[in-house]
């Protein structure tokens, strides 16, 4: 891999540069918290934010998409709305980067590819940035604290400069494009990645234990905790709106009055809302709360695992964060294994 | 941004879209029982119609303009291509939708989805077919399957139960097996109020008593309401069947057929991709299969 460094003080001349590329969105801070968003001015990107409200995926898999049209007589046309919009994703942390790679291999391979994902997955580019972690954070326990691929470019903070790896061709034209900004790392430089790199190993508070996971998951598919659980949550779905890895969506197709004609729509939908198994007819395969919030938790830990070999987390955070009844999903991991207090021992 | 490496683009930046519909017309509507009709299908553009290639088993996600989008199972043989029928139970707002519509009128159809029954696995064996109620209408399409392509398969079996004669599906077509030689079709109904049905009168599982099944060389497809499964299953597993020679072919509410949506999730499965039709032995190793 390609790995140049870059001056700090020259980073808002390469964000200019990036322009070229694609409209650059950046980590924003809002009242509701940081997001990703159009920059009006690069002075409004925050850098050294914990995380945002919403994952990027949103750019990728829309909370809301239309996906056909129906019209006569040429019947369901498809939708390419802001399909072919070029942007730049500056300052996205590793396990966002870890989840899109995750979100790939659900609409990006396999046997039928999402066009809609892919398409824009081709024309967004993303520069990934190095983090801070803090007390919600476990990407280590999901070996998603490091990524070697999905990004095109990715920023290490090493002191005066920015270790900055290059992953594919696109991120290479990006750093060619400022003549000679970028120069090769010395020794100094790599020390100081490292010396860093260990540093932040240490600063993790959360951990759970990934060995057999899906085992005991079966093992405690009875267990009374799903019944607590589902006593305690609120079905609110903020958990899974804010996962970088939940997908589930749902499909409608919206008329306007007296005529067949109009949108199919995709939004974004969650297991824990209590249609998500129900079919036509009453029957609802997941009737109560306590067995939508233990798919929640199941399907990332155990199917995920058996789909994919890994889990469907990343260790974000973000469902602790947002949880209005303070679920916790390392709490419900540790509780599963037996591991007392987990969480009030930190 | 992606990458390459795993970008295989066939075309000009636009990938084959999975979600779009093709329209068909209909071309019949049989209003075979109140609230079951079969709906027979004709793709507008030949070349789809030529090139969809469906197992016994398998299903399409049908729309109604307005309506949405709902998956159905395919009610016809694959040897018996042109057409595609489908028994549509009228049970929400798509199938109440099409309930409305009328021949000519136009439907979107895409797919085939699901594995579908593993009938190259299945040839040479002998075949039980169990339906119990709304089941009949997926094994329809292995049952002409099987009869199509009889060469390839032993002794076949049908065991079929319904409520009454009334809300038998495909009553005049499976009566008229009954004396076939090559099939042994087994009909029952709960009660037959009108007195006037000549086959059996009983609850399903009773229809064991009038077969004879090796389940070593017999694989069993079971498809109906939960009630089934159990009972039929008592039959089945006494007989000493092998829990993967059992299939069944199950029912969850989907969105996309193509394993994106995660409303057909079942444990690690997805219902649109790695089935409809499960072995028992998957059934007893996923949570909430049945």
């Amino acid at each position: 891999m390609k790995i140049l460094k870059l001056p700090k003080e020259q980073l808002d001349f390469f964000a200019s540069v990036l322009q070229q590329f694609g409209e650059v969105h950046a980590p924003v801070r809002t009242r509701a918290g940081y997001s990703f968003r159009a920059l009006e001015r690069w002075s409004e990107a925050c850098l050294d934010y914990d995380r945002t409200v919403l994952p990027p995926k949103k750019y990728f898999l829309p909370p809301r998409e239309t996906m056909l049209t129906y019209r006569r007589p040429d019947g369901y046309v498809a939708g390419s709305e802001g399909l072919n919009q070029k942007l730049v994703l500056f300052g996205v942390h590793a396990c966002d980067i870890f989840a899109l790679n995750l979100l790939d291999k659900v609409f990006a391979e396999g046997v039928f590819p999402d066009p809609y994902y892919r398409t824009r997955r081709r024309n967004v580019a993303v520069i990934g940035i190095d983090c801070e972690p803090d007390e919600h954070c476990f990407c280590p326990s999901m070996r998603a604290d490091f990524v070697e691929r999905g990004f095109d470019l990715f920023f290490y903070d090493i002191g005066d400069h920015y270790l900055v790896m290059v992953g594919t061709a696109l991120g290479d034209d990006m750093v060619l494009a400022t003549g000679p900004l970028f120069t090769p790392v010395a020794d100094a430089d790599i020390v100081e990645y490292k010396r860093r790199s260990a540093l932040k190993k240490t600063k993790y508070q959360l951990e759970v234990d990934l060995r057999d996971l899906p085992e005991i998951f079966e093992l405690e598919y009875g267990s009374e905790i799903w019944e607590e659980l589902g006593r305690t949550c609120l079905a609110c779905g903020n958990c899974s709106t804010s996962c970088p890895t939940c997908y589930c969506y749902d499909v409608q197709d919206q008329v306007e009055l007296g005529s067949t004609e109009g949108p199919r729509v995709r939004t974004a939908d969650t297991c824990l809302y209590s249609q998500h198994a129900a079919v036509a007819g009453g029957e609802n395969f997941r009737h109560s709360q306590a067995s939508r919030i233990k798919f929640y938790y199941y399907h990332k830990q155990r199917g995920f695992v058996m789909e994919h070999g890994r889990p469907g987390c990343v260790g974000c955070g973000r469902c602790i964060v947002h949880c209005p009844v303070g679920i916790h999903v390392v709490d419900v991991i540790n509780r599963l294994r037996g591991v007392r207090d987990a969480v009030a021992s930190h | 941004m992606l990458s390459p490496a795993i970008d295989v683009a066939t075309g000009p930046g636009w990938l084959e879209n999975p979600y779009q519909p093709h329209l068909a017309r209909i071309v019949r509507i049989y209003r075979m029982v109140p609230d079951n009709w079969v709906f027979t299908l004709r793709f507008l553009d030949e070349e789809i119609g030529r090139n969809f290639r469906q197992q016994p088993g398998t299903f399409v996600m049908l729309s109604i303009p307005g309506a949405g989008e709902a998956p159905i199972s395919i009610s016809s043989s694959p040897t018996r291509p042109g057409t595609l029928e489908l028994c549509v139970r009228r049970v929400g707002r798509v199938t109440d939708a099409l309930y409305r519509l009328q021949s000519n009128d136009l439907v979107g159809v895409r797919g085939p989805y699901g594995n579908g029954f593993p009938v190259e696995v299945m040839h040479g064996n002998d075949l039980l077919l169990v339906a119990g109620g709304l089941g009949m209408a997926p094994l329809r399409s292995l049952l002409w399957y099987a009869l199509d392509r009889r060469e390839h398969f032993g002794q076949v079996t049908l065991m079929y139960g319904a409520k009454n004669p009334a809300s038998m599906l495909f009553r005049e077509e499976l009566v008229s097996l009954v004396d076939r030689t090559d099939i042994n079709c087994l009909l029952t109904v709960d009660s037959d109020p009108g007195g006037t049905w000549k086959n059996h009168v009983g609850l399903l599982p009773k229809l064991f008593d009038r077969a004879r099944i090796d389940p070593r060389t017999t694989y069993a497809a079971v498809c109906g309401p939960p009630i089934v499964y159990k009972f039929v299953l008592e039959r089945l597993l006494p007989l000493g069947f092998s829990k993967d020679r059992i299939l069944m072919s199950l029912e969850r509410r989907m969105k996309c057929g193509v394993g994106k949506c995660g409303h057909c999730s079942i444990g690690y499965k997805y219902t649109c991709l790695h089935g409809p039709i499960f072995t028992y032995w998957d059934a007893i190793n996923l949570p909430e299969m049945v």
